[in-house]
C-alpha cells in the first residue's frame, strides 16, 4: 500500500514536472473567499465576485496594483466646469476576446441593461448618481433616458444628476464593467457560460465549476496583453480558512484574500511576510435601535461606547488584523480629512469607566434595577468571541448582557423586517473612498441600512448640503460636521475598523497591500 | 471484561430475575464498573468543579489571552516587568526604577501630572498585580513608591480567545453535553426500539406505512426544521431536545426493526405464539431484549453523534448560548485552532474521548450481561 | 419477491410526493428569502428578482408550478448559483458524491468487516481491545478534527498528498477524503460486526457445524458471518445513503465540488430549488437503499418474509 502510494505521488510530481516544463505555462493558483453567485456583473454584489470580473473584464477606468484609479478602456477624460458632464475618449486598440473593438455603445449598452429593471440587478443603486438612472431602474423612465450617450465609437458622454466627486471610483465598480452586446442578445443569461462568454479583460473565462475552480485564460486580444505575466489564472473558493491556509502552506495556493483570524499569531511565527495585514476600508460595529427602551437615550448610548477597550477587540480577539475605531468613517479615506473622533478618546479607560458609570447613575440604573441589553450577531466565531468580550467590558457598569446568534440570513431578514433588538451587529466596506459612502446609511429615508432608525432632520440637511457642494473642501467640512452630529447620537456604535488579510507567496509579486484590498491578476507575476 | 469469571459467579441459583443476573454480571465486569467510575468522575466533575475551580466559567482575562496549559502559574517572570510599564503608562506614569522580591514589587515613579493614591486601581485592575499600594508621595506629587503583589493565577488547561479559563469552562460545558447526550440518547433509543419492533414484528401493510413515515422524516431539510423552531418557539433548551431527538430515533428505528423481522421467525417466539403469548408480552419478553446487542452498540455511536450535533444547533442558534458553553461548541472551536493553540482542542476532546470511552465499556458489558443466550 | 419490490416501487411515489410537499412548506417558513442580502436591494428590484423567480405568486401557485416542472425532470434554476439549472449543479456533482462515498462504503465494509470478526474470534484478547479502542477513537473524533489532522501532517508536514483539490477525481486527491468519511463507518461496522459475530459464534447452527468438523474458515465465513452481518445489512441502509448524498464538512474542508455542501449553502442561502433538488435526492436514496437492505435482508436470512 505505502510502496503505490509512493510511486503514484512521484508520479504525479513527474507529471506536474513535465507538464510545466512543456508548456512553461504560468499558472496563478488564487484562494478567493467563495464561489461568485454569478458571473453577470450586472448581477453580482460582492468583493470575491468583483475580484474574479476584474480580470475578465475591464471598464472604463481600471485599478492599478496600488488599488488607484487609473485609465481602462478610456484612455482620458474630461468633466465639465459643473462638475456634471464626463466625456471619455476610448483607446483605438481596446477589443473584446473574439477580436470586435469595444466601443462606446457597448458602455450605453451595458449601462442601459444594469438599469433595466428586468435584469434585475443588485448594486444598481451604486449608479444612480447618473442622470435619471434612480428613475428607470424603478421602471418610471426608459432606458433611453438615461444620461450616457456615444458621440462616436470613441467618444463616450455620461450625464450627472449632480456632481459627484467619487464618480469614476463608482465606475471602477464590478458594475460598470461592460458587457458585450451582441453575446448577451444572443445567448440572454447564458452569455456567462464558458462556451458563449466574450470579454475584453487580461482574461477569458475557460471553465466554471462551482465550489471546484474558474478557469481564466490569458486573453491575447488584451490591449496590454504583452504585459500580463500570467497564462492562466485557477480561482478556488476558500470558503474554510483553515484548509485555505494549509493549502497555502502546502504550496497549492499562491495567493488567499483571506486568512483565519484565529490562526494570526502562528502565521505571524511562521509565515513571517508571507501574512499580510493592510488596513481596508471599512468599520464593524454596532447598530443601537433607537425605538428600543434600554439604547433610545443618547448619553446611555455614549456610556456604552466609552467603556469598551477597542485596543483589546482590535489587538486581541482579531490578533491586530482590525484597527480600533473611534469614528465611524475609517481613516485614510479619499475626499475627506480626518474623521470626526469620540471627543472622550485620548481619556483614560478607567477614567472613561467613571464617566460612564456616573451616567448610568443619573438615567436611574443601579444595581437594582441595572440595565438590560441582548446583543444580537450572525454566527462566527469572531463575532461571538467580541460579543463576549463587550459584554464583559459592560460589566462594571452593571449592564447585564445576553447574547444571541442566529445564521446570516435570519439575522439580516430581522433586521430589515424592523424586528426587534437592541444592539446587533453589523459591518460596512465602502464600495468606494469617500465618507459620503458612510455616513448615508443612517439618513432618516435610507429604510434598507439605517437598521438604528435614526431619525434626525439636521442630519438629514447636512448630507443634502453635502451633495449639493461641488467644491471638495468645503463638503469635507460639511461631512465632518454631519459626522459629529453621528459621533454624538451614536446610531451605530463604531468598533473598529477593517483590516484585511491575505496570504501571498515569496513567489508572488504584484500583488500590493492597499486600502481597496483590489489585486488584479493583471499585474502579478510568479517566480518558479 | 471478563464474561467467564461472571458466568461462573452468577451459577444457576433459583428464583432470580433476569435483572438480577444482568446487574451480577455487569459488576463482575471490571473494565465496566471501572468505567462507571470513571463516568461518575466526569459527571461530579461537570457539576461541582465549576463551583470549586478558582476561576468563574466566564470571566475575562483581558492579560491572559490563549496562554497555553501549564502547570506553573502565570504571570511568566519575563512578563512582570513589562506588565508593570505598561499598566504605569496607562496611568500616565514612567518606572524609574523597578525591583521585585518575592513576588513583590517596588517601584519608584514619576508623572508629569500629580499623582494621586486612586491611581492604584489601574494596577489592582490588571489581571497582573494585587493589592497596589502609593507611598512616599513627593512634595510636588509627580514622584512615589507603587508597591505591588504579583497576583498568581494557575491555567491548567490553558485559556480561550477571550481569556477565559478552559478547565472551568470544559468542567461546565460537560453539564450540557452530559446531559444531552445521555438523556436525548435515552430518548431516540425508547422511541426507536418501540417503533422498530412494532414496524418489525407486525409486519405486512404496517411496517410498509410505518417504514415510509421513517423514510420521510429522514429526508426532510433538517437545518429549515431547526429554524422553524427557532423562530416559533425562541430558544430553549427542551427543543434542543425535540430537535435532535426528531432526527436520531430514526436509523435506530430501523436498525431495530431489521433485528425483529429475524427474531419473529425464531423458535421460541413462535412457540410463545402458539402458546397463546400476546402479542405485548412477546415483544417485551423476547423480540426487545433479543435486539439489545446492536442497541448498545449503536448507542455507543449516537451519544457522539448528539454531543456533535449540539454544537451544530448552537451554529443555528438553537444550541447552548454565551458565554455557557459545550463540549460539542469547545471542539468546533478548537478544530479552528488546531494551529497555534491546540490546548483549546486537546482537553475538551479529552473529556469528551474518556466519557465516550467509559460508557462503551459500559455498553458492551451491558450488552453481555443482557444477553439471553448467556445465562 | 418481485411482486414485493414493484410494491415498494410503487409506495415510493407517494412517499417522494409527502416529502416534497411537506420540504416545500417547512422552507417557507424560515425568515429571510434567497434575495436577502447584508446590503438590502431597492424594493423595485426586489419586485423584479421576486417575478422573474415567480416568487410572487402565492404560496400554492408556486408549489403548482414547482411540482409540475419536477413532473418533467426540471428542477428549476438555482438562486445562489445563478449561472446555473438545479439539474446542471446535481450532473456536475452527485457522479462525485457518488464516488466518493461508495469507496468509503466499500473501504469502511471492508476494514471494518475484517476488524469486527477478528475482534470477535479473539474475544477479551489484545486483538480484540486493539480493535474496540481504535473503533471507540473513530467514532469520537469527529471529522473536522481528523481531517485538519490528516492534512497537516500527510499534506503540509510530509507533503505526501495535496491538501485540498479534487483535481479531476485523482488518485492522490481521493486518498485522504475517503479516508477521513470511511474511518468513522469503518469503527461502527467493526462494532455491530463483533457484537453480532459473538453471538453468532454461539449459536446453534455454529456449534454444530463445529461439531461436524468443518474448518475454522467456513464456520466463520459461511455459517458465523452470514447470520452476523444481517444488524450490519440493516445500519448500511440509512448509512449508505447519507454517504453518497456527500458530507459538509468533508467537501469543505477539502474542497471538493460535491452535492453535500449544497444542504447547507442552499438552506443558509435560503436557496430554495437548490434544497429541493437536496430533499429529492436524499429520498430517492434513502428509499433505494433501504429496498435493497430489504430485499438483502430476505436473501441472507431465509426466515425472513416480506408478506
Amino acid at each position: 500500500m505505502i510502496k503505490a502510494l509512493r510511486t503514484s505521488a512521484l508520479a504525479a510530481a513527474l507529471i506536474a514536472a513535465t507538464s510545466l516544463n512543456a508548456a512553461a505555462e504560468v499558472v496563478y493558483h488564487r484562494g478567493n473567499t467563495a464561489d461568485p453567485e454569478t458571473l453577470d456583473q450586472h448581477k453580482t454584489s460582492t468583493t470575491y465576485e468583483a475580484n474574479i470580473l476584474r480580470d475578465l473584464y475591464e471598464g472604463l477606468v481600471a485599478y492599478s496594483a496600488q488599488g488607484k484609479i487609473i485609465p481602462g478602456v478610456a484612455e482620458s477624460w474630461n468633466v465639465s466646469e459643473d462638475g456634471k458632464v464626463y466625456t471619455f475618449k476610448l483607446r483605438e486598440d481596446a477589443k473584446w476576446s473574439n477580436g470586435d473593438p469595444v466601443v462606446a455603445g457597448d458602455f450605453v449598452y451595458s449601462l442601459r441593461r444594469i438599469l433595466m429593471p428586468e435584469t434585475g440587478a443588485k448594486y444598481a443603486g451604486v449608479l444612480y448618481p447618473i442622470q435619471n438612472a434612480e428613475a428607470i431602474n424603478q421602471g418610471k423612465l426608459g432606458t433611453e433616458e438615461l444620461g450616457v450617450k456615444a458621440a462616436d465609437d470613441r467618444t463616450l458622454e455620461i450625464t450627472l444628476h449632480s456632481p459627484t466627486p467619487y464618480f469614476l471610483d463608482l465606475l471602477g465598480h464590478q458594475t460598470g464593467l461592460p458587457v458585450h452586446p451582441a453575446t448577451v442578445e444572443a445567448h440572454g443569461s447564458d452569455f456567462v457560460k464558458p462556451e458563449n462568454i466574450v470579454t475584453n479583460g487580461p482574461f477569458v473565462l475557460k471553465s466554471f465549476v462551482p465550489n471546484d475552480t474558474i478557469v481564466a485564460q490569458k486573453n491575447e486580444h488584451y490591449h496590454d496583453a504583452e504585459n500580463v505575466k500570467i497564462d492562466k489564472v485557477i480561482f478556488y473558493p476558500t470558503e474554510d480558512r483553515g484548509a485555505a491556509l494549509r493549502r497555502f502552506q502546502a504550496g497549492e495556493l499562491h495567493t488567499n484574500n483571506d486568512a483565519p483570524v484565529e490562526q494570526v499569531p502562528f502565521m505571524r511565527e511562521n509565515l513571517g511576510n508571507q501574512f499580510r495585514v493592510a488596513p481596508y476600508l471599512g468599520t464593524y460595529y454596532y447598530a443601537f435601535n433607537h425605538e428600543s427602551d434600554a439604547v433610545g437615550d443618547a448619553d446611555v448610548r455614549q456610556a456604552l461606547s466609552m467603556v469598551i477597550d477597542r485596543e483589546f477587540l482590535a489587538d486581541e480577539i482579531w490578533g491586530s488584523t482590525m484597527v480600533p475605531a473611534y469614528s465611524f468613517v475609517p481613516e485614510g479615506i479619499g475626499n475627506y480629512g480626518d474623521p470626526a473622533y469620540a471627543d472622550w478618546m485620548d481619556m483614560d479607560l478607567i477614567d472613561r469607566e467613571d464617566k460612564a458609570i456616573e451616567i448610568l447613575e443619573s438615567k436611574g440604573y443601579s444595581e437594582s434595577n441595572p440595565l438590560q441589553i441582548e446583543i444580537r450577531y450572525n454566527t462566527s466565531e469572531n463575532h461571538k468571541n467580541t460579543a463576549v468580550a463587550v459584554a464583559d467590558m459592560w460589566k462594571p457598569l452593571g449592564v447585564e448582557v445576553t447574547l444571541l446568534n442566529t445564521d446570516t440570513k435570519t439575522h439580516y431578514a430581522h433586521l430589515r423586517d424592523r424586528g426587534d433588538f437592541d444592539i446587533a451587529r453589523a459591518g460596512w466596506i465602502g464600495d468606494y473612498s469617500d465618507p459620503q459612502n458612510f455616513l448615508f446609511l443612517v439618513e432618516s429615508y435610507n429604510s434598507g441600512f439605517n437598521y438604528a432608525r435614526y431619525n434626525k432632520p439636521d442630519y438629514d440637511a447636512l448630507m443634502q448640503k453635502a451633495a449639493q457642494t461641488v467644491d471638495l473642501e468645503e463638503r469635507a467640512v460639511v461631512l465632518k460636521e454631519a459626522e459629529t452630529m453621528f459621533m454624538r447620537d451614536l446610531p451605530f456604535l463604531p468598533l473598529m475598523y477593517y483590516g484585511s488579510l491575505s496570504l501571498v507567496s515569496d513567489k508572488v509579486s504584484g500583488f500590493e497591500d492597499n486600502l481597496m484590498n483590489i489585486h488584479p491578476s493583471r499585474w502579478v507575476s510568479i517566480a518558479e | 471484561m471478563s464474561v467467564t469469571s461472571a458466568e461462573q459467579s452468577s451459577a444457576p441459583v433459583m428464583g432470580r430475575s433476569l435483572w438480577d443476573d444482568a446487574r451480577d454480571r455487569l459488576l463482575a465486569n471490571k473494565a465496566a464498573v471501572a468505567s462507571m467510575v470513571v463516568l461518575t468522575v466526569v459527571t461530579l466533575l461537570s457539576i461541582f468543579g465549576p463551583m470549586l475551580s478558582p476561576h468563574q466559567f466566564d470571566t475575562v482575562y483581558r492579560d491572559y489571552v490563549k496562554v497555553p496549559a501549564s502547570l506553573e502559574s502565570y504571570p511568566r517572570l519575563d512578563q512582570i516587568e513589562p506588565g508593570f510599564e505598561s499598566v504605569a503608562k496607562r496611568a500616565r506614569m514612567k518606572v524609574e526604577s523597578y525591583a521585585m522580591v518575592d513576588d513583590k514589587i517596588t517601584a519608584t515613579v514619576t508623572s508629569r501630572r500629580s499623582i494621586s493614591e486612586k491611581a492604584t486601581r489601574y494596577f489592582d485592575r490588571s489581571d497582573l498585580f494585587e493589592g497596589a499600594v502609593i507611598s512616599n508621595i513627593s512634595a510636588d506629587k509627580k514622584s512615589a513608591t507603587v508597591t505591588a503583589d504579583v497576583q498568581r493565577m494557575h491555567f491548567y488547561f490553558g485559556t480561550d480567545a477571550n481569556g477565559r479559563d478552559m478547565m472551568t469552562r470544559t468542567l461546565i460545558a460537560g453539564r450540557v453535553s452530559l446531559t444531552i447526550g445521555l438523556l436525548a440518547t435515552f430518548v431516540a433509543i425508547t422511541i426507536g426500539l418501540l417503533y422498530g419492533t412494532t414496524s418489525g414484528y407486525f409486519g405486512g401493510k404496517v411496517d410498509l406505512i410505518m417504514m415510509r413515515v421513517v423514510d420521510i422524516l429522514y429526508s426532510l431539510p433538517f437545518i429549515f426544521f431547526v429554524i422553524m423552531l427557532v423562530v416559533f418557539f425562541g430558544r430553549n433548551f427542551v427543543l434542543m431536545f425535540i430537535a435532535v431527538g426528531a432526527v436520531e430515533w430514526l436509523d435506530m428505528a430501523r436498525i431495530v426493526r431489521g433485528q425483529t423481522l429475524t427474531i419473529k421467525r425464531q423458535e421460541y417466539v413462535q412457540a410463545a405464539e402458539a402458546m397463546g403469548v400476546e402479542n405485548t408480552g412477546i415483544l417485551k419478553r423476547h423480540v426487545i431484549p433479543n435486539t439489545l446487542g446492536p442497541v448498545v452498540v449503536y448507542m455507543t455511536l449516537l451519544v457522539p453523534k448528539v454531543i456533535l450535533l449540539e454544537s451544530f444547533l448552537s451554529f443555528l442558534g438553537l444550541g447552548v448560548q454565551e458565554p455557557m458553553t459545550s463540549w460539542g461548541v469547545l471542539i468546533s472551536e478548537g478544530a479552528k485552532n488546531l494551529q497555534g493553540a491546540f490546548w483549546m482542542l486537546f482537553f475538551p476532546a479529552l473529556f469528551l474521548t474518556s466519557t465516550l470511552f467509559a460508557l462503551n465499556f459500559i455498553g458492551d458489558g451491558l450488552r453481555d450481561a443482557l444477553d439471553p443466550k448467556d445465562r | 419477491m418481485v411482486r414485493y419490490i414493484l410494491g415498494r416501487l410503487l409506495s415510493a411515489i407517494p412517499t417522494l410526493f409527502l416529502i416534497i410537499t411537506i420540504s416545500f412548506f417547512l422552507m417557507r417558513v424560515a425568515p429571510g428569502g434567497p434575495f436577502d442580502l447584508e446590503r438590502p436591494l431597492e424594493a423595485k428590484v426586489m419586485e423584479n428578482l421576486n417575478k422573474m423567480y415567480n416568487l410572487d405568486k402565492s404560496l400554492w401557485e408556486q408549489y403548482i408550478i414547482y411540482m409540475k416542472n419536477v413532473l418533467q425532470g426540471d428542477f428549476g434554476p438555482s438562486f445562489f448559483f445563478r449561472d446555473f439549472s438545479i439539474n446542471e449543479l446535481f450532473a456536475q456533482s452527485l457522479p462525485i458524491s457518488i464516488q466518493l462515498g461508495l469507496s468509503a462504503l466499500t473501504l469502511a465494509l471492508i476494514v471494518g468487516g475484517i476488524m469486527g470478526v477478528s475482534a470477535a474470534i479473539k474475544q477479551n484478547r489484545g486483538v480484540d481491545y486493539a480493535v474496540m479502542t481504535a473503533a471507540t477513537l473513530g467514532v469520537t473524533i469527529p471529522n473536522f478534527v481528523v481531517a485538519p489532522c490528516l492534512t497537516l501532517f500527510l499534506g503540509v508536514y510530509l507533503g505526501w498528498l495535496p491538501v485540498g483539490g479534487w483535481g479531476g477525481g485523482a488518485f492522490v486527491n481521493v486518498i485522504l477524503p475517503v479516508v477521513t468519511l470511511a474511518l468513522p463507518q469503518i469503527a461502527v461496522i467493526a462494532r455491530l460486526t463483533r457484537g453480532s459475530m459473538i453471538e453468532a459464534l454461539r449459536s446453534n447452527h455454529v456449534r454444530t457445524a463445529r461439531a461436524y468438523g468443518l474448518s475454522g474458515y467456513t464456520i466463520i465465513v459461511v455459517h458465523a458471518l452470514r447470520g452476523a452481518i444481517l444488524p450490519v445489512v440493516s445500519y448500511m441502509g440509512p448509512a449508505a445513503a447519507a454517504l453518497l448524498t456527500g458530507s459538509v464538512v468533508i467537501e469543505t474542508i477539502f474542497g471538493i465540488p460535491g452535492i453535500g455542501r449544497y444542504f447547507v449553502q442552499g438552506a443558509l442561502n435560503r436557496d430554495y430549488t437548490l434544497v429541493m433538488g437536496t430533499v429529492v435526492v436524499v429520498a430517492c436514496f434513502v428509499i433505494i437503499f433501504n429496498l435493497i437492505v430489504d430485499v438483502l435482508y430476505a436473501a441472507l436470512d431465509p426466515r425472513v418474509r416480506f408478506d
